[in-house]
């Protein structure tokens, strides 16, 4: 990749990512949003991280590997368990990475 | 309207404790950034610059997949606009808390909008205390993630060059741990579960469709259902938790 090109790639990637974040900021008073849109938005953050969640555990590849020999799968079990039962955030991330990385060292 | 420094500070610093835990997360995750772009054929300026200026882990890491591919400048940055496309449900979400603030707080706060200091400052504006300051607490989450994300990306990019194998040892498992760790405590009426299921089924449902456009589609689809969950509850009086 030559340097304008990273010049040209950065930019870009910059001013869509800062737009898309920005533009329903940029238009605040003119938006007014409809009651039932104010309704769903907080089903809004569940749906999203669930959406990218499940395949990155299912499919750690980009392949279907749904067996405990997954380390992700594994992992995320683990995680899900912690969080449930600790409701502590710092250790739910910390016995998730563990598991994780416990199963590579394992097998 | 003029609160005492000293609330603002505590708001502020609130931000930045209630988001310690997603510093570790995103620690492993910044880590295999650094690594892979250090062989992805990106100059080191640019891969620092990336993570400076676009700051958005997933893009980033979809840019650096497809420079190693050779990819033209163009697809990467479409292929960025649509993987950050669910930013404006995020900006959608936080519009009614911070509407009222002048453009020199919404283009920072903007910037900075992350998955994860998104779901840290949700659980502050839904709370009902009165106080007119949860906007510093925003700041707070926006800073410790930026400050975290640049350095252990820095750090990768040097280990990196120097270990060239880094890329296999799954740092990237650091993301759905995170992200489950922060749909948990969202996760506490009937209707957001039916929603978490749904989008969850969807996932894996669109998975064909190309550019993670599933993703988007997916959370649409959670959300129908969450709603739908919600008005057959309100109607007749069913199952109550």
């Amino acid at each position: 990749m030559t340097g304008s090109d990273e010049v040209w790639l950065i930019a870009g990637m910059a001013a869509v990512t800062f737009g898309i974040r920005y533009l329903l900021f940029a238009l605040a008073e003119r938006i007014r949003l409809a009651p039932w849109i104010m309704e769903s938005l907080k089903f809004i953050p569940p749906a999203v991280l669930t959406a990218i969640t499940l395949p990155a555990v299912l499919l750690p590849k980009g392949e279907w590997f749904v067996s405990l020999a997954n380390p992700y799968l594994l992992a995320a079990l683990l995680t899900l368990a912690a969080g449930v039962l600790t409701r502590n955030l710092l250790a739910t991330i910390a016995i998730g990475l563990a598991a994780f990385f416990a199963h590579r060292l394992l097998f | 309207m003029n609160q005492p420094e000293h609330l603002r500070r505590q708001e502020l610093l609130a931000g930045v404790r209630d988001t310690l835990p997603l510093l570790l997360g995103a620690l492993p995750f910044g880590m295999i950034y650094g690594a892979l772009a250090a062989t992805s054929g990106l100059s080191f300026a640019a891969a620092v610059a990336m993570s400076a200026l676009v700051f958005a882990g997933s893009s980033q890491f979809i840019a650096i997949g497809l420079i190693a591919a050779q990819t033209p400048v163009a697809i990467i940055v479409l292929t960025t606009l649509i993987v950050n496309l669910r930013h404006m449900l995020y900006s959608a979400t936080l519009l009614p808390h911070l509407q009222h603030l002048p453009q020199r707080w919404r283009v920072p706060l903007a910037f900075w909008l992350t998955d994860e200091t998104f779901a840290v400052t949700v659980h502050r504006f839904q709370k009902d205390d009165a106080s007119p300051d949860k906007h510093w607490y925003q700041l707070g989450s926006s800073i410790a993630m930026y400050v975290n994300w640049q350095f252990w990306c820095f750090l990768g990019l040097l280990l990196g060059q120097r270990i060239p194998d880094a890329q296999s040892w799954g740092l990237d498992v650091a993301m759905p741990v995170t992200f489950i760790g922060m749909i948990i405590p969202f996760v506490k009426t009937m209707p957001i579960a039916v929603c978490v299921l749904v989008a969850g089924a969807a996932s894996l449902l669109t998975l064909a469709i190309p550019y993670k456009l599933g993703i988007v589609l997916s959370a649409l689809a959670g959300i129908v259902a969450g709603l739908s969950a919600q008005r057959l509850r309100a109607s007749p009086p069913a199952c109550e938790r």
